[in-house]
């Protein structure tokens, strides 16, 4: 028994009742210890797969990634040629030129275990794609199925497009395993795969702390391995704004921690895209408005309200201010620019959490909401604010994503807007699902994933129980449903902890956005192939945290 | 690739989030008279003149009268880390504070070791005097200290009085301080068997202890899950215990090393070697060690404690204490001896016959009493002290007087502190400061609240308490997540267990600690931070 978990046996400390029950159990449980065989765990799990125990030997220095001779795209395609050398380093993780190959050669050898010891090396992995374009973006509507078949020393992946190909990859990668010699294996597998959800996404704070982009750019990575198709990039709020726009360079200079150590400049940005692209990703920006913009109102004075206290101004500052043209002239001007910078076709455009008490305090406001007819409905004056928004964008070719305020709040949006479901319980979610989706909005779930909000003990359990389609509805409803995302706000993350704290917590989101929920309805199972997936992250450099008590061959050695 | 795996799954909590973001009581950022100084002297005075420090001329060097000279390697070592540290970083301590012309300079830190004898290659002890004066003034500053270890604790207070103002020259105001810890027992608790830590996950920590004025370093080294302390002696206990007999072990040169590395800090490197219970990892490299379980009437191959009922146990364990005592210089062991686990006791039908032998009747905990009993006789012929968890005490164990019980029972917490004090036994508290319970939020300051002697009880009672510790158990931490669960929520603790009592004030704490966070940071420590905000220089260790 576990001394300070046994601990709670006498109830010290901890009074959540949730932690008495886990400490029971623990009390009564004796420690049982099971080794987990190499390799059988693919993460996410993919919609179908066999394998049987025949394998064959991989020789780091005869094995080749190569085009099919058939494919639609060929050697000098930007994505596959960098994924090739990104997933040779990944599978032979810790190959460092030495040992040659050997083989047992003797015919008709066969090991004790059962497993061919003769078979032959596999040489190559052979990639062909369907269609052609290798120098786009990804999209919600990107084809990400693949076909990978490993057999009689012959492996060939086959996708529509190259961000199926990239999918993959990355699976097959987690297929090569090392024996205790230190041989790579693969077993001959087949593996037909897509993903269950278009739209599986992670979002960073960069604004309650400023994120390195060397953590963005390692996140992004952790999330290709996870399968995560969507960087939901918080890039501004209230506390700071790091994004430094070419148009309005006060914005950062002013609203930034630091106008030259704390911000994104465009090249920042654009290097953040393209890594983004390389892993099939798409980025995309929240500037989220009329709330949580104390930061904009440093570098672009007018553009929020003043607040007022009686009769006269206090000094501090509102939401974006509804009233003036100058405010929407701005916003016309920043998203023109924003829309140029991020090539996906959506934006966030926030639309959380307004607080009105500034608004009601400002005699101008009142005035104008007397003026509109609002009478004393400050939501009217919200929508006002956000149709106004939304009608820029859409001006722009630009689809909106939205915060499910906007919804709530009967905001007229246009058809295609996507509304992000953030608040509550599990029925109060899913009561938002329905609303949402009977409304015939599409829609996005993260309120049951904010990985920001941590507890003791092993809480991506309860992220990946969750069902996003456990809401009342049609099956035309559930078709609504685009994924999910998981959040990482920065309240108290910054790069000292941000990559142990989303990973592989994140992981459990992935897989259940990703996998056939039949299939990946077992805890057990999963715990097993998420802790063999944790220690491949760690393989791969990431530092990724234990699930619970045990090891890893290869541990983190860095701080 | 071999991973254990738990057969009882957890059940997590469903949270309910009831808003995006959290508004909580957060501590206002106040600018604090003491600019970034953790833990808080116990007298600090800052005066408004500031002087200058020039990283080509400033230079830490020993007094003339200094007992401890060139040959004082512990503290040639201290003068070249700390003039790094301030050099390396400096936050501005407060605009206004500063009046000073140029040409004011301090150009020497001279360290006066008062002592004759400075201790310089001693080892740090329960008794070593921390106490240091610290007086900052141009040219020279001098910091006099009875022993190397008040040096070394003045030395981090003299580098977080440096800052850097807009033009990045350093300064550091005249001050005069004058410092001692309120408890001698400050220390931290790492579990390096439930996960294996790599030597530069517990050496970097080690750093940032010094930084913190810890002084203890509780090695929780073996328990069930493994064992990765490499014995001499008995080589098969990590052979077969550890999780990997040449990755996942500490050789004796490792531990040779992370004492040595403690001593240049003033830590002390206190072994705990848990017994009986918590021992399965034991078992496997030392057969007939642990209690046979039966099921009915046959052995059921699983096992308990360990055997209290053969003298080759006890043959064993006298081993196997002499070598650990000799390996670890600490005049102190950590015999563990909690959650001791009865059932299989009950269950083993040679155990039911000695406890009939000797008169225990069905009351188990007598027999653990009588292992106890002779385990503290052997460790007591090794001439050591000990420590032991709070059921020892609570279970009526005959004591040394000397020893140290640890109180980690949060319930009647005070009830049990005053029941130890008034037994006459001295205690350290580490039942408020379990870290490894996560919570999100600001922690932090439920750590510092802590008053330890709150509890009923006379002022000779109140004198037996002479520490505490914070513990990090490592059922979910391992060298990924290690460091910034650990800091800055342990600086809470620090200030708690060095700073006069009355230092309780949140907001100039929060003021202070975000500083001294970021110092961390600077640093090379990967501290998470405590709220919204930046640092002048983020991590880059990534």
């Amino acid at each position: 028994m576990l001394k300070n978990r046994a601990a709670s046996c006498n109830a010290p400390l901890v009074s959540e009742s949730f932690l008495g029950d886990v400490l029971q159990l623990s009390c009564a449980a004796l420690l049982l210890l099971a080794i987990v065989p190499p390799a059988q765990g693919v993460w996410p799990l993919p919609q179908s797969l066999s394998s049987s125990a025949e394998r064959y030997p991989l020789s780091p220095r005869e094995f080749n990634f190569l085009y099919g001779k058939g494919s639609a795209v060929q050697p000098g395609c930007t994505v596959l040629d960098t994924a090739f050398k990104r997933y040779f380093r990944i599978t032979f993780s810790g190959y460092s030129g030495g040992k040659p190959l050997t083989v047992n050669k003797q015919p008709g050898c066969v090991s004790p275990d059962g497993l061919w010891c003769g078979s032959a090396p596999l040489a190559a992995l052979v990639v062909n794609v369907h269609k052609g374009g290798c120098d786009g973006f990804p999209d919600l509507n990107s084809r990400e199925d693949y076909k990978l078949s490993i057999a009689d020393g012959l492996g060939s992946l086959s996708a529509v497009s190259v961000w199926g190909a990239l999918r993959g990859l990355e699976t097959f990668s987690q297929l090569v395993y090392q024996d205790q010699e230190g041989t790579y294996y693969i077993n001959k597998t087949d593996v037909v795969d897509f993903p269950r959800f278009p739209h599986r996404g992670l979002l960073l704070d960069t604004s309650r702390h400023y994120l390195p982009v060397r953590s963005i750019l390692e996140t992004l990575d952790a999330m290709a391995y996870n399968k995560f198709n969507v960087f939901h990039w918080h890039i501004v709020d209230d506390p700071s704004f790091p994004y430094q726009s070419p148009t309005f360079p006060n914005l950062s200079s002013m609203g930034a921690f630091h106008p030259q150590t704390h911000i994104y400049t465009m090249s920042d940005v654009k290097q953040v895209i393209e890594h983004a692209r390389l892993w099939g990703i798409r980025v995309i920006p929240e500037f989220d408005t009329p709330g949580h913009t104390q930061s904009w109102g440093k570098g672009q004075p007018g553009l929020l309200t003043a607040c007022y206290k009686g009769s006269v101004p206090s000094g501090t500052f509102g939401p974006v201010n509804p009233m003036l043209n100058t405010s929407y002239q701005f916003m016309s001007m920043l998203f023109n620019e924003i829309s140029s910078v991020f090539p996906d076709s959506y934006l966030h455009l926030g639309g959380d959490e307004v607080n009105f008490a500034c608004w009601k305090s400002n005699p101008d406001i009142q005035q104008f909401m007397k003026k509109m007819g609002f009478g004393t409905d400050y939501r009217k004056l919200e929508s006002f604010y956000i149709e106004n928004l939304v009608r820029i964008v859409t001006a722009l070719n630009k689809n909106s994503l939205v915060w499910q305020e906007v919804f709530d709040n009967a905001v007229k949006v246009p058809a295609d807007t996507v509304v992000h479901v953030w608040k509550g319980n599990k029925e109060q979610y899913s009561q938002e699902m329905s609303s949402v989706t009977a409304g015939g909005f599409k829609v996005l779930l993260s309120a049951p994933w904010y990985l920001n909000v941590i507890n003791y003990g092993q809480d991506w359990m309860e992220a990946y129980k969750v069902e996003p389609l456990g809401f009342n509805g049609t099956a035309e409803q559930k078709k609504l449903v685009m994924g999910g995302e998981a959040c990482m706000w920065g309240e108290y993350v910054d790069a000292t902890n941000l990559t142990p704290r989303l990973w592989p917590r994140a992981g459990a989101v992935g897989e259940r956005l990703w996998s056939d929920e039949a299939q990946t309805s077992n805890l057990d199972t999963a715990y097993d192939r998420l802790a063999e997936f944790r220690c491949r992250l760690l393989r791969r450099g990431i530092r990724a945290q234990p699930l619970f008590v045990g090891y890893c061959d290869h541990e983190y050695e860095r701080i | 690739m071999a991973l254990i795996k738990l057969a009882v799954l957890f059940l997590a909590a469903s949270v309910c989030l009831c808003s995006k973001h959290k508004s909580e009581k957060v501590p206002k950022l106040v600018n604090s008279q003491y600019g970034s100084l953790w833990p808080l002297p116990q007298s600090a005075q800052i005066s408004v003149s500031a002087f200058q420090l020039s990283r080509s001329s400033f230079q830490i060097v020993h007094a003339p009268k200094s007992s401890a000279g060139p040959r004082c390697y512990l503290l040639g070592e201290a003068f070249r880390r700390y003039f790094e540290y301030t050099f390396g970083y400096s936050k501005r301590l407060n605009k206004d504070r500063k009046q000073s012309g140029a040409g004011t300079e301090v150009s020497e830190l001279q360290v006066l070791i008062t002592s004759s004898e400075p201790q310089c290659d001693g080892f740090p002890s329960v008794s070593s005097d921390e106490s240091y004066q610290l007086t900052v003034d141009q040219p020279t500053a001098v910091l006099t200290a009875p022993e190397v270890w008040g040096a070394l604790r003045g030395l981090e207070t003299f580098s977080q009085l440096v800052y850097k103002d807009e033009y990045g020259t350093l300064h550091i105001n005249k001050s005069e301080i004058k410092d001692f810890p309120r408890f001698n027992h400050r220390g931290i608790l790492l579990d390096s068997s439930r996960h294996f830590l790599p030597l530069k996950v517990i050496l970097a920590n080690l750093d940032a202890m010094a930084m913190n004025k810890y002084n203890v370093f509780h090695w929780h080294i073996v328990d069930d899950q493994s064992f990765p302390y490499q014995s001499s002696l008995f080589p098969e206990l990590s052979k077969e215990g550890s999780y990997h007999p040449y990755t996942h072990v500490y050789t004796p040169a490792d531990v040779k090393m992370v004492i040595e590395y403690a001593r240049m800090r003033g830590i002390r490197v206190i072994s705990e070697f848990d017994t009986p219970g918590h021992t399965q990892s034991w078992g496997l490299g030392q057969k007939g060690l642990l209690t046979p379980c039966y099921s009915g009437e046959k052995p059921s191959g699983t096992f308990g404690p360990v055997n209290p009922i053969l003298n080759s146990t006890y043959d064993f364990m006298t081993q196997f204490f002499k070598e650990v005592s000799s390996v670890f210089p600490d005049a102190y062991i950590h015999l563990g001896g909690d959650e001791v686990d009865f059932s299989c006791w009950k269950s083993n039908p040679d155990i039911q016959k000695f406890m009939e032998q000797q008169g225990f009747g069905t009351d188990y905990s007598k027999l653990e009493s009588y292992y106890i009993q002779r385990i503290l006789d052997i460790v007591t012929g090794t001439k050591k002290g000990y420590m032991i968890w709070q059921e020892v005490f609570d279970n009526g164990v005959k004591l040394k007087p000397d020893t140290v019980v640890e109180v980690w029972m949060g319930n009647a917490l005070e009830e049990e502190l005053h029941n130890v004090t008034s037994a006459g036994y001295t205690t350290i508290l580490s039942a408020p400061w379990y870290l490894d319970y996560i919570s999100y939020g600001q922690d932090w300051q439920k750590y510092y609240k802590v008053e330890p002697l709150s509890f009923k009880g006379t002022d000779a009672q109140k004198k037996l308490v002479i520490g505490g510790e914070a513990c990090l158990w490592g059922e979910f931490v391992d060298a990924t997540n290690l460091t910034p669960r650990l800091w800055p929520r342990a600086s809470a603790v620090a200030e708690r267990l060095w700073s006069h009592k009355d230092v309780r004030d949140t907001d100039d704490a929060y003021s202070r600690l975000s500083q001294h966070r970021c110092r961390m940071v600077q640093r090379g420590i990967p501290a998470e931070p405590l709220f919204v905000g930046h640092c002048d220089y983020e991590y880059r260790g990534l």
